[in-house]
């Protein structure tokens, strides 16, 4: 039975009803705003600071006491350095951690403890990954405080954030493309190489993404590892000493002379463009996939 | 009459709960055959034993015989991927893969290792499946593009390109408008003449219209699906022999 009161006052109620939700919308949307509006306002202090001291020195010179002098060569290329040989361990270890999570490993509990843990390394404190990789690889494998061993401590870092998101995209490959790849006579190899995997590919790009920006920006591990900011040159090999951007950024910012502030803008304008061309050529690569599939 | 395919005292367990209870069955080679039968009778799962899909469930146990061709294809010995190279598989609801049109057939050519002209290989199949004019020039786009029959038809285009003799399909129809299920059960009979197809259907004037044998399945007490009945589609749907039967194809229940 329809209480026909009920649902007049229901909808003479129409009006009230508008008016919360138009409410919630403007909440909304203010929430959106504070973020924009907060880089945004971060961003142009950057620039105003920091474009002035944008110069070829800058990327050409190795530290120095004077400002005019000073350049961050040796931590650009640090940097680079890092981002190379943690993307080449922690990309392909992760994905195959992804596959053999999802595609292989039997649903028991093991599994799931294996999951949890991985689940809660991902909130693990970077500075505790910083002495961990001190003591195995610094001291324990003997490495030396070198790029090397900075970037495999920077890839145990990373190794949660990209599993994860790459799990979750291969997750989401929709189980009737394996059913029809089984059905043709695919063995399990086949299906993860060329179904799985060709449609899992943009998400996995955008987990990579995630994990490598987080690397990049990085601080803590670096200093407990590496702890170098007067690098006179850049490392010739993975095991050569190191110092990457944001140690040389926090060691301008420190300093109590002004020029250096403006310095310090400069460098997070490198390293907010190192980050950005990283990330543009994921995402290129992420839409041509996209794309191949939808076309 | 040559029996392609037997099913021998086929019992099917997901876990404790005993989906589908000794089967005896003949697939006649170069027919149509039918499954029908109420929601959950098992006709799925009986058509999902004929190639092996059963284990990739994990809780499934099958046992019995599959007699396909003088051999056990259910023995532990025979690697089903080995199976579904010759007994192909059409879903219900159309699944090519998020590739071109092109790769979609050339896929199981692919992992079967198949070394000839696959230009000629691909024609010819979406030729088989009737589906070559609609498509020959946009081989390179994806499959995605193709409205929900041509994509069944892809489908199906997909299953004949590894030439199996025998084709399942697990209501092909079901997910398709009215004009795209004529055209797939037109190119249905079509391939009778040269291969042999086992078609679950939830329709029974598509059983009717074109299958040649029908298999009647229902559930007892337990849930668990049973064979009733299994003649010619003609006996089946004029003078069935058993009353439960009867009453399913006029209607009685569902």
């Amino acid at each position: 039975m329809i209480n026909n009161e009920k649902l007049k006052n229901d909808i003479s109620n129409v009006g009230y009803r508008h008016f919360i939700g138009k409410i919630f919308l403007s909440l909304f949307i203010i929430s959106t705003l504070i973020g924009i509006i907060g880089l945004i306002i971060l961003l142009i202090r950057v620039g105003i600071e920091g474009i002035p001291w944008l110069s070829t020195d800058l990327i050409n010179n190795y530290p120095s006491r004077k400002p005019d002098e000073a350049g961050l060569k040796a931590a650009l290329f640090g940097s680079i350095w890092l981002m190379g040989l943690t993307g080449l361990f922690s990309i392909p270890i992760g994905i195959g951690a992804a596959i053999y999570l999802e595609e292989y490993a039997p649903k028991n509990k093991l599994t799931s403890l294996i999951e949890i843990n991985i689940s809660n390394l991902a909130g693990v404190p970077s500075i505790i990954y910083g002495l961990l990789g001190l003591s195995v690889f610094v001291y324990a494998i003997a490495l030396g405080r070198s790029v090397l061993a900075g970037s495999l401590t920077m890839s145990l870092l990373i190794l949660p954030i990209v599993i994860l998101a790459s799990r979750e995209s291969i997750r989401a490959v929709p189980g009737t493309y394996r059913d029809a790849a089984y059905a043709l006579g695919a063995s399990q190899w086949d299906v993860v190489r060329k179904v799985v995997l060709p449609a899992a590919t943009p998400g996995i790009l955008t987990g990579i993404i995630l994990g490598m920006s987080r690397a990049v920006g990085e601080t803590a591990p670096v200093i407990a590892i590496s702890a170098l900011v007067y690098l006179r040159f850049v490392p010739d090999g993975p095991l050569s000493r190191f110092t990457v951007l944001p140690i040389q950024i926090y060691n301008w910012v420190a300093r109590p002379q002004e020029d250096f502030r403006g310095l310090a803008a400069a460098g997070i304008i490198v390293l907010l463009t190192l980050l950005l061309s990283m990330n543009s050529i994921a995402i290129f690569l992420r839409n041509k996939y996209q794309r191949e599939s939808e076309e | 009459m040559n029996t392609i395919l037997e099913a021998q005292h086929l019992n099917v367990w997901y876990g404790d709960f005993h989906a589908l209870k000794n089967v005896d069955l003949k697939i006649q080679d170069q027919k149509i055959t039918a499954f029908i039968g109420p929601s959950g009778c098992g006709k799925s799962t009986l058509l999902r034993c004929f190639n092996r899909m059963n284990d990739l469930v994990t809780t499934a146990k099958v046992d019995g015989n599959i007699i396909y061709k003088g051999t056990n294809i259910n023995s532990k010995s025979i690697d089903p991927i080995k199976i579904r190279s010759q007994i192909g598989m059409v879903f219900q609801k159309p699944n090519p893969f998020p590739k071109s049109i092109f790769a979609n057939i050339a896929f199981g050519l692919k992992v079967n290792g198949f070394k000839g002209n696959m230009e000629e290989a691909v024609e010819e199949s979406l030729t088989k499946a009737a589906l070559w004019d609609e498509v020959k020039d946009r081989l390179d786009k994806s499959a995605l593009t193709l409205s929900g029959g041509q994509q069944q038809r892809l489908c199906i285009a997909r299953a004949l390109a590894v030439r199996p003799q025998l084709i399942l399909m697990d209501e092909p129809a079901s997910a398709l408008d009215p004009i795209a299920t004529l055209a797939v059960e037109e190119l249905i009979r079509d391939l009778s003449s040269y291969i042999t197809i086992v078609i679950v259907t939830h329709n029974m004037q598509q059983a009717a219209r074109v299958s040649d044998e029908t298999v009647f399945l229902m559930v007892d007490d337990q849930r668990s699906g049973y064979i009733v009945e299994h003649d010619n589609t003609k006996q089946i749907f004029t003078q069935p022999k058993d009353e439960r039967t009867e009453a399913y194809i006029t209607g009685r229940f569902s």
